[in-house]
Parts: structure tokens; sequence; C-alpha cells
């Protein structure tokens, strides 16, 4: 696990002792790591129905899972206040269930329904809550970095002490938005935390074949003056003890915080890819560390009795199947709404 | 009444709504202390402070985005994208994010914010400092696009863009910078998406906007001269289109020259001919008659570059034609 250090010590990132070792913080209360694996569990229960309703053809479109990364937006979202804003990118539901959004309203998202989350509007891609402050799901590589910024310097001028948490993948680290964003936000010391989700794959490409340096985000870090911290993203206890010191530090107004929590997908990019480029050697070594299992056996060793997770389990089927169930049975969205609000006054009209 | 300069009146206008509101803030390159690289931001930053007139790096993507961010979370932001040339390298932002977002969002995001760019040709800086880039962002729905022609305007028209709910992008064309106008005193307020009639005349309506507007009348002085009266309209607005004011026009005058700065292809002046064409074809005399700068980038040279945009021969070459 990866500490937060002062910047006297930086040198490497520090790999750590993934999952134990001398020198890890307490672990969270256990209510917490608790409230983390039900996060866990809904995420994968929710993803693992989203794709067959997929090959059922009754997802339209695309789709891009965060099957296996669910460590890194559970321990976040666990570390945060409801006001502090979440930013993530097309590879988002995982992200916008963490902070709170209805089940039903995203499934119902993904099928094109009226009771979507956005009422069919915006898709998988584009996951928004404002009222969980899950500021949105953006699909063009990088450019959220940069808004994210925003959010924290709004923070900032009002204030609020709330913290932005901006999620990203490995393959944003080689595009310009990236570096604007890192250097903006540690010239104005913005209370915003950037969390590589980094799961070796650039879309079909292995990231180290295309990256300078080995670990894409922290090794970036020391360009703009920010520790290089690493954490390993398939242990929701080193993300949540991560996280919890990355939004204090923020908080206190010490400026940015670069992540790079290091995970890997258990699917292909999307929807239309099967992963077949990855070998299986890799796919086999990632999915023994599944990140669900290994807190579950960890929770279970803390004291937790077996029949608490099999409630949570249960309770997150039971969940699923009424959110798929609602969500089929919502009408397609009214034809008004494809031309409602690109103005603020509801309409779209451009000429008077 | 006051008499400033189109320049001074940027600077004006942004300190009427600074003192109004204390959620609008400027952001950009060397707009904070060294006042703006066209001087259009002095005095603000001493005025209002570092934390509401901030300097960046060269970064446009970092500027746009920070200013949308800000946007959805409670301020009002005022960016500044140095020359609209350099939209080029943001234009994701704008295009993808700024102007998408309240859409697939379901209104769930508002982005009260203002891009302001200095924009156009004159100035002999050559195709990458000179663009007219207007009709880029009217073609992207989601943007509201504002172009004032006098320091009056460009008062009211910006304070009208800072209260809008909508993100706005607001030209100032810099060959009109250095020209001067009346400003009244007291608080100015514009409306989005109203033209103004700058001088009367049966024979034709030339619809301009920007710099194309002193132009266009100067050329209005010249066909008085030989007995031609034409009506000046000064669109101010790309999005929202005051059509009324346009069809109007061109039902009492029954011919229509678009004078744009524009590159020829899919120039504002376009979608203008072909609204009146659909809707006011029974009322026009003559072939609608568009004048714009060539399809080429422009040239650094000043014969060059004044032999590319629209002149006042042309524009009154253009009217004499629609008369035909």
């Amino acid at each position: 696990m990866t500490e937060l250090r002062d910047r006297s010590d930086a040198g490497g990132p520090t790999t750590g002792a993934v999952g134990g070792g001398a020198g890890l913080p307490a672990p969270a209360p256990l209510e917490v790591r608790i409230a983390v694996y039900k996060m866990m569990v809904e995420m994968r229960d929710f993803e693992s129905r989203a794709y067959d309703l997929f090959m059922q053809g009754l997802v339209k479109g695309t789709s891009h899972l965060g099957l296996g990364q669910e460590a890194v937006a559970a321990g976040f979202a666990a570390a945060m206040r409801p006001s502090d804003y979440t930013f993530a990118t097309y590879r988002g539901h995982n992200h916008t269930l963490a902070r709170g959004a209805s089940m039903t309203a995203m499934m119902a998202e993904l099928m094109g329904r009226r009771a979507g989350l956005m009422a069919g509007k915006g898709g998988s891609m584009h996951l928004t809550s404002v009222p969980h402050r899950m500021m949105g799901s953006y699909a063009i590589v990088g450019a959220h970095l940069t808004i994210a910024n925003g959010a924290a310097w709004s923070s900032k001028v009002r204030r609020t002490g709330d913290v932005t948490v901006c999620f990203f993948g490995d393959g944003t680290t080689n595009i310009g938005a990236f570096h604007e964003a890192l250097n903006l936000a540690a010239v104005w010391k913005l209370p915003v935390v950037f969390v590589c989700e980094n799961n070796r794959w650039m879309e079909y490409t292995p990231i180290s074949s295309v990256t300078a340096v080995a670990r894409p985000a922290a090794d970036r870090a020391p360009a703009y003056g920010l520790d290089p911290v690493l954490v390993d993203g398939n242990d929701a206890d080193a993300t949540l003890a991560t996280a919890s010191a990355a939004i204090q530090r923020c908080r206190t107004g010490a400026g940015p915080v670069l992540v790079e929590a290091e995970t890997y997908r258990h699917g292909g990019h999307s929807r239309a890819d099967p992963g077949k480029y990855r070998p299986d050697e890799e796919v086999k070594a990632w999915l023994a560390r599944d990140p669900i299992p290994r807190f579950r056996a960890r929770l279970l060793e803390s004291g937790v009795e077996e029949v608490v997770l099999q409630r949570i389990e249960e309770g997150s089927r039971v969940a699923v199947d009424a959110a798929v169930r609602e969500a089929e049975a919502s009408p397609p969205p009214d034809l008004s709404l494809v031309e409602s609000d690109v103005w603020a006054d509801g309409g779209s009209s451009w000429r008077r | 009444m006051a008499e400033m300069t189109y320049r001074d009146a940027v600077a004006h206008g942004i300190a009427q709504e600074m003192d109004r509101d204390p959620t609008v803030v400027l952001i950009g390159e060397d707009v904070g202390a060294a006042g703006g690289v066209f001087k259009a931001t002095v005095g603000l930053f001493d005025r209002f402070g570092p934390d509401r007139v901030v300097d960046t790096p060269i970064s446009e993507q970092a500027i746009l985005g920070a200013s949308m961010g800000a946007a959805m979370t409670g301020l009002r932001p005022i960016a500044e994208v140095m020359f609209s040339d350099f939209f080029a390298v943001c234009w994701d932002l704008v295009a993808n994010e700024i102007a998408k977002t309240r859409y697939m969002t379901n209104g769930q995001v508002s982005l009260p914010l203002v891009i302001r760019s200095a924009n156009g040709g004159g100035a002999r800086f050559g195709a990458q400092h000179s663009q007219s880039v207007e009709n880029w962002a009217m073609a992207v729905p989601g943007l509201k696009v504002v172009a004032p022609s006098t320091p009056r305007d460009v008062v009211g028209l910006l304070a009208a863009a800072v209260r809008d709910p909508d993100p706005v992008l607001f030209f100032e064309q810099k060959s009109l910078y250095p020209t001067k106008g009346d400003v009244p005193e007291g608080e100015l307020v514009d409306e989005l998406g109203v033209a103004a009639v700058r001088r009367h005349g049966g024979h034709a309506t030339v619809v301009a906007l920007a710099a194309m507007v002193p132009r266009a009348l100067e050329a209005a002085d010249h066909l008085a001269e030989e007995g031609v009266e034409v009506t000046v309209i000064d669109l101010r607005s790309l999005v929202p289109l005051d059509v009324t004011t346009v069809a109007t026009s061109v039902r009492q005058t029954g011919h229509l020259v678009t004078v744009e700065e524009n590159p020829r292809l899919c120039g504002w002046g376009a979608e203008v001919a072909s609204i009146v064409a659909e809707e006011c074809l029974f009322d026009l005399d003559g072939p609608i008659v568009r004048v714009t700068t060539p399809h080429v980038p422009l040239p650094a040279a000043d014969a060059l570059e004044d032999a590319a945009m629209p002149s006042v021969a042309r524009i009154v070459e253009g009217v004499r034609r629609s008369l035909c």
C-alpha cells in the first residue's frame, strides 16, 4: 500500500507491500469496509447484468464496463463526503453507482428509457447525477481533467472545502489535456485528486508499448511537482486508505494529488471487444486477484460474519433484479425531448 | 455619455459585471497583470485582484475546462481565448463539452459562461492570427454567438452574455479595438438576438456583422451618392439570429446582400440567404448576393489582405449586382 508522503522523501513511486505489511495505516472502521464491500458487489452485479442485457439487445449502443476495477470506485467514494465532486470517463457506471445514483435510473438510461438518469439523452458514456455531485462521465479522453480543475477552482474561490475527485484511464496520460490539467492544478494548488485507473490496456494496445515511462501516471507526477503515488487498485483497503489520505491532503489546501491505481478490466475495452488480444496467463493472473473475493476473505478474517456478507450479496441481486424490471417497464422517452434543453429556457430555438 | 474605444469598452463592460456579481471571474493568458495583449482588460487586475482576474499558462484546454467546471459549480467565468484562431486547439471543450452538456444531462448542468476572443483580420498577422471563425461557432448546437460592432454594444452585449444562463462565444473584432464611440453612463444591458438597423433605405437590405458593419455603412454612403438607398442591419448576434428584423426589411426592399468577413463556404450569410430564400422568395426582386472573404486562408501582406477581405468597393458592387 502506498502512503502519501512529504516532498522531502519523494523518489520513485512507492509500490509498497500490496495488501499488507509493516507501516500500514490501521484499517478503516469495519462498518466503512462493509459499506465498501456492498458497493463493490452492487457494481459487479449491475454491470454483469448490463452486459447480459447488451447480449440480449436490450441495451443499445456501446458500453465500457469497469468489471474488475470496483475497488477503485468504491474505495474513493467511501472516502468522499457528500458535497465532494466526482468526474469520470465513459467507463463510469461504477463511479455513478458509488455516489448513490439510482440503479433503476442508470439501467433505464442504458436501455434508452424514459426513466433514465438523463431520460435517455446521454446514454452509457455520459452518466451524470448532479444531486449526487456526480458531475458527469466524459467520453472524449482527457477533457474532463481540465473540467474537474474548474470545479476544484470554484470550491477554492467559494471557500466550500469540497474536494474534486477525477477518474481516468491509463490511456489519458498521453493526451495533451492531461498535462495542461496537471500543470494548472499544481500551479493553482487546486483541491483535486486525479485518479488514474491503470488497467494496463489503452483500448486494444498495451499501455506500456505506447508510453515513455513504466508507470504512466505516477512517473509523470514529479514533472508537475507532485509526489508519485501508486496503489494496488484491486485492494479495497488500500484504495480506501490512499483515497482518505489524498482527499484529506486536498482539503487542507495542500494542492492536488495524482494517484495511479493498478488494476485490470476483466472484459474488453467496450461492448464490441472480447479482449482476445490479451495473453491468457495475464488474464488468469489478474482474475486471481479479483478485488471482490479478495476483500470478502479479508472481511471474514476481520471477524465479519458470513451471514452479513451473504445478506449483502442477496440484497444486491434483488436490487439489480428490481432495477432491470423497472427499467424494462419504462416506456421510451417522449419524442419532445429531441428538441429540449439545448438552452436553459428548456428549448432549442436559435432564431427570433 | 462618454466616448471610449472598443478596446476600453471591453474592460468597462467586464468591470460593470464584476462589480455587480461577485461570482463573475476573468481568466486567460495575460489578462491580469499585463492587461491583455490587446489591452482590452487593463485595470481589472488592480481593481478586482488576483482571485477574480486570473492569469493562466498557454493552455487553452485548461482555460476552457476550468471555466466550464467553474460554471457548473456556481461561478460565472469570462474566459479569454487570445486569438480566435486558437479555438482550434481547444475546440473539444467548446464543441463537445461546453455546447452539449446541458442537453446530454437532460438539463441537469447549467453553464453560464462567456468565452471572449479577438477575431478577424485587418492587422496583417497572417493566416493563423486573422481568421473570422464565427461561422464555426454558429454550426455547433448549444452555443450562443455574439459579435459587437460598436463600443456601446460591447458593453451592452457583454452584460447580456454574462447574465445569460447559457454559454456565449463573444467575438471582439480586432480591427475594431481602436475605434471610438459613445457609451451611455450607468448600467447598460442589451438583449441577445436583437439586430440593430443602422441605416434606413428602401432599395436593398445589407446585413453585416462586427467589422463589416462600419464598412457596409461606408458603402451605403457611396451608394447614396448615386441615388441608391440601402438599409444596413447589424446582426449583433448569430445565435440567436434575428430573422424577424432581416425578413421584415427584405420584404420592404426586395433585395438582400450579406457582408461576411468569414471565408465563403458555409459562412453565416449562407444561412441567412437560405432562410430568406425559403421564407421570403416571393418578396425578392433580384438575386441574393453574398460578399465574403474568398475561400482562402488570409494572406499577411497589407495589399493582399485588403484584397481578400470585403472592401467598400466590393460591397458597393455587390449591392449593384443584387439590384439587377
